[in-house]
């Protein structure tokens, strides 16, 4: 009732507009935009500039890795005091560990990812003129830039960067006696976490509202693509868990500058006794992590949403099990607020409180397991059609698996004792977060970047990214739980401290060469990127033919979405390949997929999914 | 094992800086539109498919041949073999898991390539599929979690008695102190405030518990009898893991953590032991060989290396994080109340001062 009410409301606004053409000027379109494909564009370049500097990061550590010994330039090239010599100092070894988590985990999983295909598609794929509120879009937008310009400008501070690692865990977080870049670093990192958390909240309430109030006509819950499921839970994670880490933020920062002892207690430090007491840092972790898991859903639902869609229009085929997919999104949502206890097993939490989240984490394997199962069975008997997307979308579905496995042994309270904190731990949450949800991010800017900027991507550059990366993502992470199991913790500058650890060394020297290779292929996507957007091939309105409303919608961007009235919604988006009542031929005849306005044909079944 | 991983390293180059190359020609569409995939490179994706499954799987079964030379020694713990034996068998059951789906995944996206004109099948839906593969991870699962939370209850709720000897370890950074109750076998009270001069531990000075406290910092361990470690932190989060005893526990300033473990195995038997002289000779192979590498820049050369069990520090604490340590030693008790009587007690060492 409410959704038509709405939709007609929205209709007739738009009519307004046709009527008198709104010139736009160059900042109202480019920069201070409120249209939701433009925000989508300003998250996906913003994220890729913070994901090069991510990347980048991790590189100068796997050199300094493989290489412990050896003096490079180019450490004083790019760290200047902190790498004088060619020498790496070992705080900022630490700093790089540090800003690459939380650039990599918030600036391009949580803003370039989500922030990118949420915008661009929920009003695209529900059939709205735009988000509920553009401005808000807009103001979500700008916090993100602003943070990850704080963010980028700590890395310019005297004392360095944030380095507690990308959990800050205070009493190391909070004291700059502790580490140099606990100072100004620090404060820096977290106004810009303050700032990013307010972004994220912005946008999520925005995507929420949305995609309850502004689906057109026809278009009800389980008609949604699965991907506008997977915004959507991921927005109400987001709104569940952000504020938590805002409250351990600013818990943190009154401990720093106001002297309070929520987190600190019983602390000599450089000869000296604090005055904090009474405080406990485990409740810091519990904070933290209470976003901090969900974080991770956060991150990967999107990827998962996107690799759903991308498969099903590639293998010409429903995704399979669409309720499955959608009850198996809402209990990870559910399950991922309730295990944040299996980053601390050893933090010194009561051992009971151990056995119920291993529970409650191993629970958590079965929507996952479901996940996985049902995308290889939209595979079986499928046309696959291997484009770009396609591709990364079964690289997916693969590190997916390979790293969800190793989460059976370390959601295991018993056996995370001696893995916890250990490189396997490293290439556990890399292969099931990182590698998973930037694959998904690849898969939808593969996909939907003729939707994005109206030109094809050239494919064959995007093959030899993927298979580049796709090797070299397992020559880095698969190997890496190997030396975890030799007891090797991560976080360390440089093994040669322990003789026992001398062995290892060849295995980092060849993770670090894969990383290389890996880096390097992205450069391809780069430019694959970069040249498309001005000399690619101009993209069809509907190039992958694809069910989804947004490639009903004409290739130009205009405000607004679709000429005239909204499209109207007759059937769910997964309607490929389906026959027609004697099965002599499609539904409509010569073509293997039905857009979702397209009404019912005669002696068409709708199916009850 | 060099010489394999340059050519591993060259032949990685090599690929990348000849696919590189082909950018430019790649870049340009030959006859096809250049943008969507045609049969040709359905055909050829198919292919690569199956090869990235050749060498997925190679590089499984290279790790679990090679790299898994790395994994520690058996557990030098009592629980330790019960942690051993959970592991082995998650690995097992993860592993088998792992190699059927990749092998499903990519044989179906081999097989079902695509071609103009197939017809893909209209499947969506299968209430039965979906329950047989919920229902498996569940049984799997209840079988893992049940295992490991007993074993969880044991290693978390060790009985005690009164043999067990408690040891108080300390950390700050960088280093590790290690604090014994003494012939009264019980710790006395300490707090930072009461640090000064030589009691860096800051124990109680008028606490007669702690005049016989023993503070050294190399830990010392009878085999065989309980020990219940009580674990303190001067300044931020340390971790004292103690890897071949399959033992962690974070270490929080403002609170005091325990983990109890019975070492199983002496320092000297695990020397001894087949796994550790070839893992020591490895080591000195690949130490004398740098050693004659700086020695030739003119610097020292690196010590010969002989195992000693360690204490390593695994939460990020600070700078010198990588190389928090402390040596321990597990020997027979009449060695360890030998080397025990050797040291001075707290008491003594304060009036020395």
């Amino acid at each position: 009732m409410s959704v038509a009410a709405t939709t007609a409301h929205s209709n007739n606004h738009s009519e307004a507009h046709a009527h008198h053409h709104h010139e736009q000027s160059f900042i109202e379109k480019y920069i201070f935009s409120t249209d939701h494909k433009m925000i989508a564009k300003q998250y996906l370049i913003t994220g890729l500039i913070m994901g090069f500097i991510g990347i980048a990061m991790s590189l100068l550590m796997r050199l300094q890795l493989a290489w412990p010994d050896t003096e490079f330039w180019i450490y004083e090239a790019l760290l200047g005091k902190f790498g004088e010599g060619g020498v790496m100092d070992p705080s900022i070894y630490l700093a790089l560990v540090t800003i690459h988590g939380t650039i990599m985990v918030f600036f391009v999983l949580t803003a370039g990812l989500s922030g990118t295909f949420s915008n661009l598609l929920i009003p695209l794929q529900i059939g709205a003129r735009d988000m509920a509120s553009g401005f808000l879009n807009m103001l979500s937008y700008w916090l993100f830039f602003l943070s990850s310009c704080i963010m980028i400008s700590s890395l310019f501070v005297e004392a360095g960067p944030a380095s507690a690692g990308w959990t800050v865990y205070p009493p190391l977080s909070a004291l700059p006696q502790a580490i140099g870049g606990s100072g100004m670093g620090m404060t820096l990192w977290l106004v810009s976490m303050t700032i990013f958390i307010a972004s994220s909240l912005l946008g999520s309430l925005n995507y929420i509202v949305t995609v309850l109030n502004l689906r057109t006509e026809g278009m009800s819950m389980t008609r949604l693509p699965l991907t506008v499921w997977a915004f959507f839970v991921t927005a109400i994670i987001g709104v569940v868990s952000f504020p938590v880490l805002l409250s351990a933020g600013l818990l943190l920062l009154m401990d720093r500058s106001f002297g309070t002892s929520f987190f600190l207690s019983d602390i000599y430090i450089q000869g000296e006794v604090l005055a904090h007491q009474g405080g406990s840092p485990v409740l810091y972790e519990h904070l933290f992590w209470f976003l901090g898991h969900p974080e991770v859903y956060i991150v990967l639902l999107p990827a998962l949403g996107i690799t759903s869609e991308v498969i099903a229009t590639n293998a010409r085929k429903p995704i399979f099990g669409y309720r499955a997919m959608v009850a198996s999104i809402l209990a990870i949502a559910f399950l991922s607020t309730v295990v944040w206890g299996h980053h601390m097993f050893v933090s010194g939490m009561n051992p009971f409180l151990g056995s119920v989240f291993t529970f409650t984490t191993l629970l958590i394997a079965i929507p996952s397991a479901v996940k996985a199962f049902n995308y290889i069975t939209t595979l079986w008997k499928g046309n696959l059609q291997f484009n770009p997307a396609m591709l990364f979308s079964i690289g997916l579905v693969s590190t997916f698996i390979t790293g969800g496995l190793t989460g059976i042994i370390l959601g295991d309270s018993t056996l995370d004792i001696n893995v916890h904190d250990t490189y396997f731990v490293v290439a556990h949450f890399h292969l099931v977060m990182g590698i998973s949800a930037l694959y998904g991010l690849f898969a939808g800017v593969y996909h939907w970047f003729p939707k994005m900027f109206g030109r094809m991507m050239n494919k064959n550059l995007g093959y030899v990214h993927f298979w580049v990366t796709a090797v070299g993502a397992y020559g880095v992470f698969f190997p890496m739980h190997f030396i975890g199991m030799a007891g090797l913790p991560r976080r360390y500058y440089t093994n040669t401290a322990f003789p026992y650890f001398d062995d290892l060394s060849d295995t980092n020297v060849l993770i670090s060469v894969f990383a290389f290779v890996t880096a390097a292929a992205q450069i391809v996507f780069i430019y694959n990127f970069i040249s498309s957007i001005f000399y690619g091939k101009k993209a069809t309105q509907n190039p992958w033919n694809a069910t989804t409303l947004e490639w009903t919608a004409p290739v130009e961007h205009i405000h607004g979405n679709w000429y005239g009235e909204l499209p109207k919604v007759y059937r769910w988006s997964y309607d490929y390949s389906k026959l027609n009542a004697d099965e002599s031929d499609y539904i409509i005849a010569g073509q293997d997929y039905v857009p979702q306005n397209v009404p019912l044909q005669e002696g068409e079944e709708e199916l009850n999914h | 094992m060099t010489a394999f991983l340059i050519i591993i390293v060259l032949a990685l180059l090599a690929i990348t800086f000849w696919q590189i190359s082909k950018v430019y020609k790649l870049s340009k569409p030959s006859g096809d539109d250049g943008v969507i995939a045609n049969d040709k490179d359905n055909q050829k994706q198919a292919k690569l498919m199956l090869l990235f499954m050749v060498f997925f799987y190679g590089l499984i079964i290279y790790s679990f041949w090679y790299l898994s030379r790395f994994y520690l020694p058996e557990a030098s713990s009592d629980h330790g073999s019960s942690y051993d034996q959970l592991m082995f068998i998650s690995i097992g059951v993860i592993m088998v898991v792992q190699v059927v789906t990749q092998a499903l995944l990519f044989y179906f996206a081999y097989k079902y390539k695509g071609k103009k004109g197939k017809r893909a099948l209209f499947f969506a839906d299968n209430n039965t599929l979906e329950f047989v593969w919920t229902i498996i991870p569940v049984i799997v699962l209840a079988g893992l979690i049940i295992y490991g939370l007993v074993a969880w209850t044991n290693i978390m709720n060790p009985s005690e008695d009164e043999e067990t000897l408690v040891v108080e370890i300390y950390a700050y950074q960088f280093d590790w102190r290690a604090r014994y109750a003494g012939e009264d076998k019980v710790l006395g009270k300490a707090n930072v405030r009461f640090i000064e001069g030589v009691n860096q531990l800051g124990v109680d000075e008028t606490d007669e518990y702690g005049k016989d406290d023993i503070i050294v910092n190399e830990l010392h361990l009878p085999v065989g009898k309980q020990v219940k470690f009580k674990f303190r932190s001067q300044d931020v989060l340390h971790s004292a893991y103690f890897p071949f005893f399959r033992s962690q526990m974070n270490v929080v300033p403002g609170m005091i953590t325990e983990f109890s473990f019975t070492p199983t195995t002496t320092s000297k038997e695990i020397k001894n032991s087949e796994y550790m002289r070839e893992k020591v000779k490895r080591i000195n192979e690949i130490r004398d060989e740098r050693s004659i590498e700086l020695e030739q820049k003119g610097k020292m050369g690196l010590d010969e290396y002989e195992f000693e069990y360690y204490l390593l520090c695994n939460k990020i604490c600070g700078v010198t994080h990588y190389n928090m340590q402390m040596k321990i030693v597990v020997e027979e008790e009449e060695d360890f109340n030998k080397w025990m009587e050797e040291q001075q007690t707290f008491g003594e060492l304060l009036a020395k001062q």
